[in-house]
């Protein structure tokens, strides 16, 4: 069992939303704490379009998603957060003390005055081809990921995919694989171009097999694949035999756990009140875009604001006995020093 | 033309077919969330998840600009991508699409 870990406001979700609580909860002198299912921080910023530009940030007519992430942990770089990073969060529940404990699917136990859930779209999961019967196969023949590759030993591999997991783990699992296959939409990659020409000349060597398909059925019994069926223009429907596939076609959001932390939802949202952001349940806040309330806007700078209005009131439970101060950043000299500036 | 007039055809995943209406210059996937239709458009249409997937009617084809680069290489992360596959946030309405015809793909839920 690991030792717990104990922090004052315990943020679930490491985005844009969540980097920013760090820093309204900082200046309130509230230590943070923040789990993430990605292995970085950014959230959809970082995951899903680091290099698109963001225009509507207020001040900065133009931002990059990894751009404004790096601003924001430059920002919150004085209160020192932790962060524990590749863990989702599946309990949370009630400390003896008032306070909430939480554990992640990696058993890391967090203890905390206050959680704040800045999970935006939820955890991001692999996508699921959306084949008939898939889940039958799901953890026996069928991956998302590889956690061991040792597990795919003498496997007959089938890869779906053409990005860079697909082509990293066809060539890495080539060579303990039995057979390997890989299957993608067309016969252009958008992996890295040296990971394609390796493939390629596997191929070439008849070392392993290409197809230009897309895999539309999965045959087999008891959760054992056998064969699956792909669908090409060329050749039309036809079944090649494996026993493994692995499928790659990206990251979308799912709400995952968060749904049973028994908190009132809203269509996969969590209703906030617009005074404190604070959930049904008491101690627990939601900020960004996995709130509800009337007129909400799914806008980073909701988030932004949304941030700062849920710190007063952790303010409160975290400190129910200190007198909550409004300063600004521009002129109070503690908060300066809070920054590291005075 | 007036704005007003514009509209489309979305057929959802389970078949239905509806007229809803669009404004010109809008993308085609927030006409169809802004119609409360079910997309998920998780990445808001910056072209970054291929969850806006749609097939266009082949006849509409020719009267859309081409995919981009980009728009090609993310419908490697969508499903069951045919001819006619597009991204719905990469096509802008304008009164030339005026009765346009989308069907949403799987993975759009």
């Amino acid at each position: 069992m690991t030792e717990t870990i104990k922090t004052d406001a315990i943020i679930i979700g490491a985005g844009p939303v969540g980097l920013f609580a760090v820093f309204e909860l900082g200046l309130l002198d509230i230590k943070c704490h923040l789990v993430d299912i990605l292995d970085k921080p950014g959230g959809q910023c970082a995951e899903l379009y680091p290099e698109k530009p963001i225009y509507d940030i207020p001040a900065l007519p133009v931002v990059t998603g990894q751009e404004l992430t790096d601003q924001l942990l430059e920002q919150i770089k004085p209160f020192n957060p932790a962060f524990t990073f590749n863990e989702m969060v599946e309990s949370v529940e009630k400390t003896e003390d008032g306070g909430w404990r939480i554990k992640t699917d990696a058993e890391t136990v967090i203890e905390g005055k206050v959680i704040v859930i800045a999970a935006g779209g939820g955890s991001f999961t692999p996508k699921k081809p959306p084949i008939k019967g898939i889940e039958e196969f799901e953890g026996t023949s069928v991956f998302y990921a590889v956690r061991k590759m040792d597990q795919f030993r003498d496997k007959n591999i089938l890869v779906a995919g053409g990005g860079d997991s697909a082509l990293d783990w066809t060539l890495n699992l080539h060579p303990l694989a039995k057979s390997m296959q890989l299957v993608h939409r067309r016969d252009e990659f958008r992996a890295a171009p040296d990971s394609v020409n390796k493939m390629r000349s596997l191929v070439a060597n008849d070392e392993m097999q290409l197809h230009t398909a897309q895999p539309i059925a999965l045959h087999g019994i008891n959760g054992q694949l056998q064969a699956v069926t792909l669908k090409s223009k060329e050749r039309g429907e036809y079944d090649v035999e494996c026993d493994t596939l692995l499928a790659f076609f990206g990251l979308t959001m799912k709400l995952g756990p968060v749904a049973n932390f028994g908190l009132n939802l809203h269509e996969n949202l969590i209703p906030v009140d617009t005074e404190k952001f604070e959930t049904s349940t008491p101690g627990i806040f939601a900020i960004g875009d996995i709130n509800y309330y009337p007129g909400k806007l799914k806008l980073i700078l909701s988030g932004f604001h949304e941030s700062a209005l849920m710190a007063q009131q952790a303010f409160r439970y975290i400190y129910p006995d200190k007198k909550l101060r409004f300063q600004y950043t521009t002129s109070s000299s503690s908060l300066q020093e809070k920054l590291g500036v005075n | 033309m007036s704005d007003d007039d514009l509209y489309i055809y979305v057929t959802d995943r389970e078949g239905h077919k509806q007229k809803v209406d669009a404004l010109s210059g809008w993308r085609i996937m927030e006409i169809i969330r802004d119609n409360e239709l079910p997309i998920k458009a998780e990445c808001g249409g910056c072209c970054s998840c291929a969850t806006c997937h749609v097939y266009v009617a082949p006849q509409w084809l020719d009267k859309i600009p081409p995919p981009g680069e980009e728009e090609v290489e993310m419908l490697d992360e969508a499903f069951e991508v045919e001819d006619n596959s597009r991204l719905s946030c990469q096509i802008l309405m304008h009164s030339d699409l005026k009765g346009l015809e989308v069907t949403l793909a799987p993975g759009t839920e």
